[in-house]
């Protein structure tokens, strides 16, 4: 186990150092001078020209690369040319917010979506499989940005039930240990806080989640519709177990292994920051952190960027496949 | 009289296909006495194992369904029963062991933990005395080191041990019926002998009474005390085993002991009986096996004759011998 974990994390390496080959291109071939974008277009060539040699944009590309990984190695993960301020540190902010968002968001779609699919298996060609199906259509084809606008014009402009914008009630802010604002108001005490921050969460994660929750659901039922009908579930049966156990103990341990890898790719795909749902709702997360370097091709933030999330994104893939043993003990690592 | 542990009356369980209505299970009549190992044999798709599932009311719905019969437990019915009694039962009166001892385990549970898990539910047991008894059962079953055996998972077992495992498994609660559903069917020959040994050491040591499904003579020949031999969903002949490879009465009867390989004979080519099971439909007449009797006649085309007692404990469903008992009276 502990020699496969090894090998897993070694292979980590060739993947991000390809990663970051691939985001070093596409961000130079994007048309478009930093220099330019931070001086402005009425700028003197000259001025433009110090600021380039002191970013280092003057040097051929390929010094440029082995610089920035030479300072990677180092543990330097360079720093903003717009805000002059080191992207380890200004990052983390936006990373916890996503973090936060991706764990509520996933938190809904897997609990939703696993017992739908269980019903929908379970209840077979019903109302409620039908239903539940047809309504997971709809969630894996809508845009989610129009869901989100949807749910901010009935629960908040209404309702009047949720807040529609932003993590917390600013008036009165609980001090930022984690930056994930739900620990913060449990650690401050603040109860009431907290409650707010969960208020705040409620419309973006069913927004985020809609998508994968359908996925999942889909995922759980196929699989346990395989499952129920094994040899193993008609002894469960025949030993005179509840419908209950029979279901969620038997057949669903079973159904997991495809669900957990879906659940792990949204994930990470969540991780990754969703731009349209963080403008939507104005959450200060790390899909818009990484759009406004983008506009303002701040290319150290955006290559920094894009290398946690990358790096995210390969670590809950290791997860995945670690949990896997956990489950099925025929997978074994060696 | 000794009142039977198990008495089914004709039993209907027919599933509704998209090709209409086909009658698996059609009019069977049963009856298995305590402590007595009944043999039911016939070819693949005859109904006997839908007639096993029909006793504890596993028989998959949708398609399948119990439409008319009486399953009487020790007297008790249980066709009318609700699911939360049939629980009572399963696993606890009456338990089940199947043919694939391979896909019939949970993978992902150890062999203890679905012991345990039957006798907890049917004995309430706490989880250290379960376990005891789960031990004691495994060791009962002929498996080596049963404490360390109870801690590993199914694919960690060979063939012959999972459907020990099984075996262990099904009479944890002490069931006053077996119902064993061609248990040794995947197992190698030596496996075989050795599963069967043990079933019959059950039956003789606590009393189980066992339904052995099963399509193998030899089988029967060794373990059972009576037989009934199927034939698209009806029982055909029923009687000892003595009187059935004696005096076997209905011709499908024959032809199934006629098929047997014998060692003290050498033929060019097995026997075999001519053409196919039929395709079961509600509108078939006669009897079923008309068309590939050798001494069929008229009448066995025409109407279906009854399942009627030919000699002590010894029926048959044949016009063949229906006209004798006729002329006899």
């Amino acid at each position: 186990m502990n020699s496969y974990l090894l090998k897993r994390v070694m292979v980590l390496f060739p993947v991000l150092i390809g990663m970051t080959i691939i985001v070093f291109s596409i961000i130079h071939a994007i048309p478009g001078d930093p220099a330019e974008t931070i001086l402005g277009q009425k700028a003197t060539e000259q001025s433009k020209q110090a600021l380039r040699e002191q970013l280092g944009l003057d040097k051929p590309w390929l010094q440029q690369y082995f610089n920035y990984m030479g300072d990677l190695v180092q543990g330097d993960l360079g720093t903003s040319i717009r805000t002059k301020t080191p992207i380890a540190k200004e990052i983390m902010p936006y990373l916890a917010a996503t973090l936060e968002l991706t764990a509520a968001s996933m938190l809904f779609a897997t609990f939703v979506g696993v017992n739908a699919g269980i019903l929908s298996a379970w209840r077979q060609n019903s109302w409620f499989d039908y239903t539940a199906m047809i309504i997971a259509l709809i969630g894996v084809s809508m845009p989610i940005f129009w869901l989100g606008l949807m749910e901010q014009m009935l629960f908040a402009l209404k309702l009047h039930w949720l807040p529609s914008i932003g993590r917390m009630d600013q008036r009165n802010p609980v001090e930022s240990i984690t930056n994930l604002y739900v620990i913060d108001t449990i650690l401050a005490g603040d109860w009431r806080q907290l409650w707010t921050v969960i208020k705040h969460l409620i419309l973006p994660s069913i927004a985020l989640g809609t998508i994968p929750m359908a996925i999942i659901a889909r995922m759980t039922r196929s699989s346990m519709l395989e499952v129920m009908n094994s040899d193993y579930i008609r002894t469960a049966k025949a030993k005179g177990l509840s419908q209950f156990l029979v279901v969620y103990k038997h057949a669903l341990k079973n159904a997991l292994i495809p669900v957990l890898t879906v659940v792990g790719l949204q994930t990470g795909a969540l991780l990754g920051g969703a731009v349209l749902t963080e403008t939507i709702f104005a959450w200060p997360g790390v899909g818009r952190y990484i759009f406004e370097a983008i506009s303002s091709r701040d290319y150290p933030v955006i290559q920094t960027g894009i290398l946690i999330i990358a790096f995210i994104f390969v670590f809950i893939n290791l997860l995945v496949d670690l949990l896997y043993a956990v489950i099925d003990p025929r997978i074994n690592y060696k | 009289m000794i009142q039977p542990i198990l008495k089914i009356e004709n039993l209907h369980t027919h599933f509704f296909t998209d090709r209409g209505e086909v009658p698996a299970v059609d009019g069977v009549d049963l009856y298995i006495n305590p402590g007595e190992v009944l043999g039911v044999v016939g070819e693949s798709g005859c109904g006997k194992s839908v007639t096993s599932l029909s006793i504890l009311k596993l028989v998959p719905d949708p398609p399948g369904e119990i439409v008319g019969g009486r399953i009487l437990l020790k007297g008790r019915d249980l066709v009318p029963l609700k699911e939360k009694e049939m629980r009572k039962i399963r696993g606890d009166s009456v338990s089940m062991i199947f043919q694939e001892p391979m896909t019939s385990l949970n993978p992902l549970f150890t062999v203890g933990q679905q012991i345990i898990e039957t006798v907890r539910l049917h004995r309430g047991l706490s989880k250290k005395e379960a376990r005891e008894h789960a031990v004691e059962m495994l060791r009962k079953v002929g498996i080596p080191r049963p404490e360390a055996i109870i801690d590993e998972y199914p694919h960690q077992l060979s063939g012959g041990m999972r459907q020990r495992v099984m075996i262990a498994m099904s009479i944890s609660c002490s069931p006053e019926l077996l119902i064993a559903d061609e248990p040794t069917t995947a197992l190698d020959v030596t496996i075989q002998a050795q599963i069967l040994d043990l079933i019959r050491r059950l039956n003789e040591e606590q009393g189980t009474a066992v339904m052995l499904i099963t399509h193998d003579l030899g089988v029967v020949a060794e373990m059972c005390h009576r037989v009934a031999v199927m034939y698209a969903g009806k029982v055909v002949e029923e009687g000892s085993v003595r009187d059935i490879f004696k005096n076997p009465l209905h011709p499908y009867t024959r032809g199934l002991i006629e098929s047997v390989p014998r060692m003290d004979e050498t033929r060019e080519r097995l026997y075999s009986i001519p053409g196919n099971v039929p395709i079961l439909s509600k509108e078939m007449q006669g009897c079923r096996f008309a068309p590939r009797c050798l001494d069929v006649m008229d009448i066995c085309r025409q109407s279906l004759p009854k399942l009627t007692l030919q000699e002590e404990q010894h029926s048959c469903r044949c016009w063949l011998h229906e006209s004798q008992q006729e002329d006899a009276v």
